[in-house]
């Protein structure tokens, strides 16, 4: 199984050599992998029924205890199907749908990439695999929502999506982290098993934020719902796979996978209930604002996207088993939905449902299929959708709960859903005939055998919801919910929840009779729509923007001698702090001195404070050589002779070399006002007495054993010198004084080539004539 | 004499750094000449200061009859008085190429790498 997602990988990156094989044939060879997958899956079935789990196991960075181990139990069993089911029905309907498109390779390698990343997701099984699985599947989304990338809108959108969820996926990572550490295990087999230590742990509260916020923005919920209708900017086929069928599926799965682990506390309930009651009714209200088929369809997801986190808040039984059954049949009348989406815009060349009219004639295939997904997104008998929302409405009806509010949410939902799927299967299909860009006729079998696969699934699903009984058992005891008897039926009898659903349709019905004139109306809370959460990501995005520019702008600006100041200030501060308050001050201050000495450290530091105040350049030379040669005369007082000599010799080529060059330079100037001077000064002295301090506090430590006595010993024995310095540096640290010998050359080849190599541009040449003509005049005047 | 060899160091850096800090690049280099003085120093003495016991072997015997000073920081910094000598000859003539080509003094009117 490794070696399938591993190779799916390798597939995609092959794809632009295969297309130039194949050609068009190239997405139907491509289908063969995620089917073969799936025709795998369904082989383990038998075992998956069983309620085994399987763990496949390849140890990848063994030295981190991260195992490449995959995790299939009834859970991931049902997504992976999905993912490679549709995945390959996708690809089959992407061969027609992008036929001739210059970057079809293109995105064939990002498609097949997604669906492999989608994969390893829902089968992995340690959680640092799971997170970059996840983070691929962003990536690879940004990639295929920016695939019409000359498009500043598809970019834009892509962007924010990738923000969003990626953003997301940073606090994912930190929850990740805490969880296990909390569970002490990284593997997701393991961690389910220890949800009671979990709940009880001091960090579940955090970590199960960070989780929650990781998932809500992978699934849209509410307030970050917003970056899922904008990637509606992305081909139909991605709309179709990625954004609703699968993606957008990872944080809800995540949420079922850790639901035995983390799920059933006070929080837990409570967030994930409101979040997706909200999210729920915010999707199907915002819905029918739209006359876009693909927006209509994308704000109908999030309202799906809400309704499942709603039914994991919940977390009864009876809830859980809704979750399954209103998942699938999501993923079947939405993915066919998309695919039927795509083909209007496709053959009519819109994608606006009031431009449309009376296309059942021209394409009476298409009609059907749109008409039998849609009534299950309308969750109307004998489809799916009805026995998911027939539990849906049932659960929610025994919630403990805030009851009231989230059942008006729900049903709010409910009839609006309706609304928006008769405006999707009855709109365009009826009414009066209206002229669209491009003479509509019916689409190619190979674009309609998708939709229609999972028309006719919907349909016998329906039908006989009862052979979906052992996949909801085996999937239940992935999600943790103590195996109850399942029993789907169509049929419940006249009950509280059908008759909610009698009076959904009823309004719902009436919705869409008077959706025109709804949305007249509605267009008047523009104004206050443009307020949402996106207007809120905006502000952050400009506000990022902003806040960089200004701390660019103070902090790099390009002024070499403020980066200096800033350093020194930094490191005064940290030393500082660590010196006063990690260390004990306990100063040793015996001053045991001699006159001479005290004469000579008085000179040296007259000399260094004259270099600094003296307004000529020559007694600042001067002022420089005192110190020099007063730091020779230290040296020789205190038992290092070499050094004394070494000192002197420098000093004096020093002086000569300054005399030489410094009169050729300009003079001193008064650049920095008195204030500027004043807070160098500042710097300056925090940055000197940091060192004395240091020095004393190092001189009053300890005294650690000297490294230097076996050359004191062997100076004479080995290496045959009475001056161990000199031998130290020609022996002992020979290579060192190499080093050095090469830098001087170095150093001295700059030297010439500067002095020698004058700049033969007559632009500085101009430059002088221009600085010496006005000294020139003032000479006449 | 520690602590004043100490106060005397902390001087030699603040007139370095405030040196270093002028907008004038030959106030910058002389900052640069103060610096590696007084690092010098600061390896130096805080090596420990011993007086009147240079670190030789006295003619005949193969190892120095009582305490000496300690040779390795004397080497290090011989090295680096070396060293600072050409860095700074480096500094010096570059600025004075700058200033040729440039003709400005001041750091603030070296903006670009073009001129």
């Amino acid at each position: 199984m490794q070696l399938a997602v591993l190779g799916g990988f390798v597939m995609a990156c092959l794809a632009p050599l295969l297309h130039q094989w194949f050609g068009a044939r190239t997405p139907r060879l491509m289908a063969l992998l995620p089917a073969a997958i799936a025709a795998w899956l369904i082989g383990q079935w038998p075992t998956i029924a069983g309620g085994e789990v399987l763990l496949l196991e390849w140890a990848w960075v063994p030295g981190l205890d991260i195992t490449l181990t995959f995790l299939i139990d009834g859970l991931a069993w049902l997504f992976a199907l999905l993912i490679t089911g549709i995945g390959a029905l996708v690809l089959l309907y992407t061969g027609e749908y992008l036929r001739g498109h210059r970057d079809l390779p293109r995105f064939l390698v990002v498609i097949t990439a997604f669906m492999m990343s989608m994969l390893g997701l829902v089968l992995a099984d340690n959680l640092v695999t799971l997170f970059v699985f996840w983070e691929l599947t962003s990536v690879t989304s940004y990639l295929l929502i920016g695939f019409h990338h000359t498009d500043p809108a598809a970019r834009k959108a892509a962007l924010q999506g990738l923000f969003v969820t990626v953003g997301g996926g940073l606090a994912l990572l930190a929850g990740f982290v805490m969880l296990a550490g909390a569970g002490d295990s990284w593997s997701l087999y393991e961690l389910v098993q220890r949800g009671e230590a979990l709940r009880a742990h001091a960090l579940y509260t955090p970590l199960l934020l960070c989780v929650l916020l990781g998932a809500f923005t992978k699934s849209a919920q509410f307030p970050f719902h917003f970056w899922l209708p904008n990637a509606m900017a992305a081909p139909t086929p991605v709309s179709a796979y990625l954004h609703s069928a699968t993606m957008v599926k990872a944080g809800i799965y995540l949420l079922a996978r850790l639901h035995p682990a983390l799920g059933g506390t006070e929080l837990w309930v409570i967030s994930l209930s409101l979040v997706g009651a909200v999210t729920m009714a915010t999707g199907a209200f915002l819905a029918i604002h739209h006359t876009n088929v693909k927006m209509l369809l994308a704000y109908s997801t999030v309202m799906a996207l809400g309704t499942l986190t709603l039914l994991l808040g919940l977390g009864t039984p009876q809830a859980l088993t809704a979750f399954v059954v209103f998942l699938l049949a999501h993923s079947l009348y939405k993915g066919a939905l998309f695919m039927v989406a795509g083909i209007l815009d496709h053959e009519t060349g819109t994608k606006d449902v009031t431009a449309m009219g009376d296309l059942r004639r021209a394409m009476p295939r298409t009609a059907v299929v749109a008409g039998v997904a849609a009534l299950s997104l309308a969750g109307l008998p004998p489809l799916l959708g009805f026995v998911g929302k027939e539990a849906m409405l049932a659960s929610v009806l025994e919630a403990s709960a805030w009851r009231p509010m989230i059942l008006l949410l729900a049903f709010t939902a409910a009839f609006l859903t309706l609304a928006v799927a008769a405006i999707v299967a009855l709109r365009p299909f009826f009414g009066a005939p209206r002229q669209t860009p491009k003479t509509p006729h019916e689409a190619p079998s190979a674009m309609l055998a998708g939709p229609a696969l999972l028309a006719v699934l919907s349909l016998a699903l329906g039908l006989a919801p009862g052979l979906l009984d052992p996949l909801v058992a085996a999937t239940l005891a992935g999600i943790g919910a103590p195996a109850a008897d399942v029993h789907l039926s169509l049929w419940h009898g006249l009950n509280l929840p059908l008759a909610l659903s009698l009076a959904s349709l009823a309004l719902g019905l009436l919705t869409y009779r008077h959706w025109d004139r709804l949305r007249a109306r509605l267009s008047r809370l523009a104004p206050l729509m443009a307020r949402g959460p996106e207007a809120g990501y905006e502000a952050l995005m400009a506000g990022m923007v902003a806040v960089a520019g200004w701390q660019t702008r103070l902090l790099q600006n390009g002024h070499i001698r403020n980066y200096l100041a800033m350093t020194l200030l930094v490191l005064v501060g940290l030393v500082g702090h660590a010196l006063f308050f990690r260390h004990s001050l306990a100063l040793d201050l015996t001053l045991d001195l001699y006159l001479h000495e005290a004469v000579v450290a008085g000179l040296m530091v007259a000399g260094a404070v004259a270099a600094c105040v003296m307004r000529s350049r020559l007694a600042a030379v001067a002022a420089l050589g005192t110190m020099g040669f007063s730091i020779a005369l230290f040296f020789v007082l205190f038992s290092a002779p070499d050094l004394a000599i070494t000192q002197l010799l420098v000093e004096t080529l020093t002086v000569i070399l300054l005399v030489l060059v410094l009169f050729r330079l300009p003079r001193f100037a008064t650049l920095s006002t008195p204030l500027e001077r004043l807070r160098d000064l500042a710097v300056a002295v925090l940055t000197g007495g940091l060192i004395t301090l240091l020095m004393l506090a190092v001189l009053s430590g300890e005294r650690l054993p000297r490294i230097s006595e076996y050359m004191v010993a062997n100076s004479q024995p080995l290496g045959h010198g009475h001056n161990i310095v000199n031998v130290i540096l020609v022996d002992f640290r020979a290579l060192d004084t190499l080093g050095e010998m090469f830098v001087l050359a170095l150093a001295a080849v700059g030297v010439y080539a500067m002095l020698r190599f004058h700049a033969r541009d007559d632009h500085a040449r101009h430059r002088r004539a221009q600085r010496t003509a006005p000294t020139k005049e003032s000479d006449d005047g | 004499m520690e602590p004043l060899i100490a106060v005397a160091i902390g001087i030699l850096f603040a007139a370095a750094v405030y040196m270093m800090l002028r907008r004038s690049i030959v106030k910058l280099v002389i900052g640069l000449m103060l610096l590696s003085n007084a690092a010098n120093l600061l390896i130096f003495a805080t090596a420990g200061m011993v007086r009147g016991a240079p670190p030789l072997v006295p003619e005949g015997l193969s190892a120095p009859a009582g305490a000496v000073a300690d040779p390795l920081p004397q080497a290090l910094v011989l090295t680096a008085i070396v060293i600072a000598f050409g860095v700074l000859s480096f500094a010096v003539v570059l600025v004075r190429r700058a200033w040729e080509i440039v003709g400005a003094d001041d750091l603030d009117k070296m903006r670009d790498t073009d001129t």
